[in-house]
């Protein structure tokens, strides 16, 4: 071997490749196949690996990583079952364009196609939910396969990449060198965006006289929230931020006017409705958002800018496209809005603005208290959000209270909120929430979760005792699966079928906590959230788990009904907006 | 928007799991393919997939830039019936006792059509050209009774002096 090329087994090149692309935590279950590669794990010194309880723990674990921190994250399984436990994860990831980088083991070479003791063939099944995947066949390809997946995961729209390595792979011995040459010849992503689509869209925004800033989770990708504020506070626009984005533009800024979507604020949903343009930027048209396609911006055109060409014109016809990095396409709109507004072309948005400060004043976020003397769940979480403050992290389940987290916190930092949005995967708070932390260790991360969610995936917090990781959890605790129940009262008559979990405290959530080694806690009254929370925020050891009784009726509004057009958005039960002629 | 057939030629990296890669895309999307035909290029690492899709206006762009978004895909052309060569080639087995076989022989010739195999009762013809002229020649060999029958699916090059890999072996990704 010369002096640039060590022999290395193709274990000791995968974790040589992973600590020299820049890896410093991976969560993983070792088992047969991936034995080999744990094995310079164990002897690593930049690389710590963390022994999570489920390989899907693992998989959002490093989900959660990626999102508080913008790096990659990395998860690790064995073959078969290991590596199918990592599907919900990987399809989570595609679906909000999280960059990860699975590892799984895989049979030797030989054994594969023969149904072999632990087989999958995890790369087929991957497939339609990965970025790209690979089946690494000889161990010298290693270190150029790491290398082109942390590229494809983190570059681009970043999106979840596998890698599949058979045993006998890993065991052989092989040539290492570094740094590898990547060989991927389709793949140039467009990040400069296109000078005539930017004075095309400058042009636009200069004269448009109800103009709404619609900003996804690629403003938060491309690390752009400082550039989308100066874009704001220059034109003066409307701004919503979807369920991916927020936190990209401050809750408490005045041009803000909240989520648009199924449960957006009537403010934003309106404004949308009734604008003449959309400055799309960095989001998908997703039908959350949407409602029903066909009547929805009806008048507005559109100016997407987004670093995937194929999302532009997929749902909406886009006026102006823009393929990009959003943080390039909107440090450019800024100059050229500039000049334009320098020579006298600005549209007076003063009338759009009266407009939209009625609806705000009109139809303000807000809640019913419970006649039955529950608690109210969107109380607990508003406390929350008050007494911890915006510079924690917080990480939601999917459901109702997912919800009212996105609604009744005020989300002043990019990177504080992280949720599953596109797949909306129930169980996904817990291990996330031990992600992020891991990835933030001095910040304080709450995982606010419902109880259906929580019993999916809260055997990471053994993981998180065990290893030192002191999230906080906040379970919203109405003994249903909420969010279904509150479809099946508006929709099904009140036929709660097969929604409801608990009516004798089972589980006990607090002694739960406690056989997991957190410190567990009990709310049940309003008078009693402030202090309880403030306990929990006194511990910092040892994860805490807060079992928030609330009451089962509480209800998410506003609402827009699936396959509903957002005309039809209902502010409260039977409480639909009235417009009159004046309204656009 | 009108429903129509376009012609994809499509040049992907010489993989395991391309064809796989590219089917899979199709299905999930919910992209019709009519045919798909896969094969060497004149260059050792690449091949080409020339699919038929059937697809409104709108949809077609949506296809071309899923597409584009596999790793394996290095461009994709699609390739205008009036500029390009399209073939498909025809196996089918007529049946042809000594009554009829001088009829079937006379049709193979008008088609300029081969015979690749003889047997006491029927014939194999081979034949190639476009989907029309092959469909032209299934509609005359019906009568006489068409025992079996295989066709390729349609493989394209466009007319003129261009290559779609371009002059240099190193290739460009389509944007």
């Amino acid at each position: 071997m010369d002096a640039q090329h060590e022999s290395l087994t193709g274990a000791q090149s995968l974790i040589r490749s992973l600590e020299n692309v820049g890896v410093e935590v991976v969560f993983g279950i070792p088992g047969g196949a991936i034995l080999p590669a744990y094995d310079p794990i164990f002897d690593s010194k930049k690389l710590r690996h963390i022994l999570v309880r489920h390989e899907q723990g693992g998989g959002h674990a490093a989900e959660g990583y990626a999102q508080a921190t913008g790096r990659v994250g990395v998860c690790m399984a064995t073959s078969g079952p290991g590596a199918t436990n990592l599907v919900t994860p990987i399809a989570d990831a595609y679906m909000d364009s999280v960059p990860l980088v699975a590892i799984t083991g895989q049979v030797p070479s030989g054994s594969i196609g023969t149904d072999a003791f632990q087989e999958a063939d995890i790369v087929g099944i991957t497939m339609p939910i990965t970025k790209h995947n690979f089946l690494v066949q000889h161990a010298d390809d290693i270190p150029r396969t790491i290398a082109e997946a942390f590229h494809l995961a983190s570059t681009g729209r970043p999106g979840p990449v596998l890698v599949d390595l058979p045993k006998d792979v890993l065991q052989a011995q092989s040539s290492f060198s570094w740094p590898p040459v990547l060989n991927l010849p389709g793949y140039r992503p467009t990040t400069r965006p296109h000078a005539k689509q930017i004075r095309e869209a400058a042009k636009l925004m200069a004269s448009a006289s109800r103009p709404v800033l619609y900003v996804g989770g690629g403003v938060l990708k491309a690390r752009a929230a400082a550039e989308l504020a100066a874009l704001a506070e220059l034109t003066g626009m409307p701004v919503v931020t979807t369920l991916m984005a927020r936190g990209a533009f401050p809750d408490s800024h005045r041009q803000h006017l909240g989520m648009p979507g199924m449960h957006g604020t009537v403010a934003a949903v309106t404004a949308l409705q009734k604008a003449d343009l959309l400055v799309c930027l960095g989001a998908r048209f997703d039908d959350r958002v949407t409602g029903k396609l066909a009547s929805f911006a009806p008048g507005a055109a559109v100016i997407h800018a987004d670093i995937d060409p194929a999302e532009i014109g997929k749902n909406r016809t886009a006026d102006v496209p823009i393929v990009g990095d959003c943080r390039e396409t909107i440090a450019e709109l800024v100059p050229a809005l500039r000049e334009l507004y320098a020579a006298g072309n600005r549209a007076d948005l003063t009338g759009w603005w009266q407009q939209v400060d009625s609806w705000r004043e009109t139809y303000p976020l807000g809640y019913e208290e419970p006649t039955d003397g529950s608690l109210a769940p969107q109380h607990v979480i508003t406390r929350l959000g008050q007494i911890v403050g915006p510079e924690a992290i917080y990480v939601s389940g999917v459901g109702q209270h997912q919800m009212w987290a996105s609604q009744f916190i005020s989300y002043e930092n990019p990177y504080t909120w992280l949720n599953s949005g596109g797949a909306g995967t129930m169980g996904y708070s817990v291990p996330a929430a031990m992600g992020a932390k891991v990835g933030r260790p001095d910040t304080t991360v709450w995982a606010i979760d419902g109880d259906g969610c929580f019993q999916m995936t809260n055997q990471e917090l053994v993981t998180c005792a065990i290893e030192g990781i002191p999230i906080k959890v906040a379970i919203i605790n109405n003994g249903n699966l909420g969010m279904v129940r509150q479809w099946q009262t508006l929709f099904y008559g009140g036929r709660y079928s097969n929604t409801k979990l608990d009516s004798k405290r089972v589980p006990d959530f607090v002694k739960l906590a406690d056989a997991m080694g957190c410190v567990g806690l009990r709310c049940e009254s309003a008078d009693q959230v402030d202090a309880t929370i403030e306990k929990a925020m006194a511990v910092d050891d040892m994860p805490v788990v807060v079992d928030f009784v609330v009451g089962e009726d509480a209800m998410v509004w506003p609402m827009v009904a699936a396959g509903a057009s957002n005309d039809d958005i209902v502010a409260a039960r039977d409480a639909r907006p009235v417009w009159d002629a004046s309204d656009v | 928007m009108a429903m129509s057939r376009h012609t994809l030629s499509v040049l992907v990296e010489d993989k395991p799991g391309v064809l796989a890669r590219v089917a899979a895309l199709f299905s999930r999307r919910g992209f019709n393919i009519e045919s798909l035909a896969v094969g060497p290029t004149e260059h050792p690492a690449v091949s080409r997939m020339t699919i038929v899709v059937a697809v409104e206006d709108l949809p077609l762009e949506q296809v071309t830039k899923q597409l584009n978004k596999l790793v394996n895909v290095l461009k994709i052309v699609e390739l205008d019936p009036a500029a390009s060569v399209q073939r498909e080639l025809l196996l089918v087995k007529v049946k042809a006792d000594l009554a009829s076989r001088s009829h079937v022989l006379e049709t193979v010739a008008l088609f300029r059509a081969k015979v690749v195999d003889v047997a006491a009762d029927a014939v194999t013809i081979e034949a190639t050209g476009t989907v029309d002229k092959l469909a032209a020649l299934l509609r005359v060999l019906e009568p006489f009774g068409i025992r079996e029958m295989v066709q390729s699916g349609m493989v394209a090059v466009s007319r003129g002096s261009r290559s779609m890999t371009g002059a240099e072996p190193r290739l460009r990704s389509a944007s």
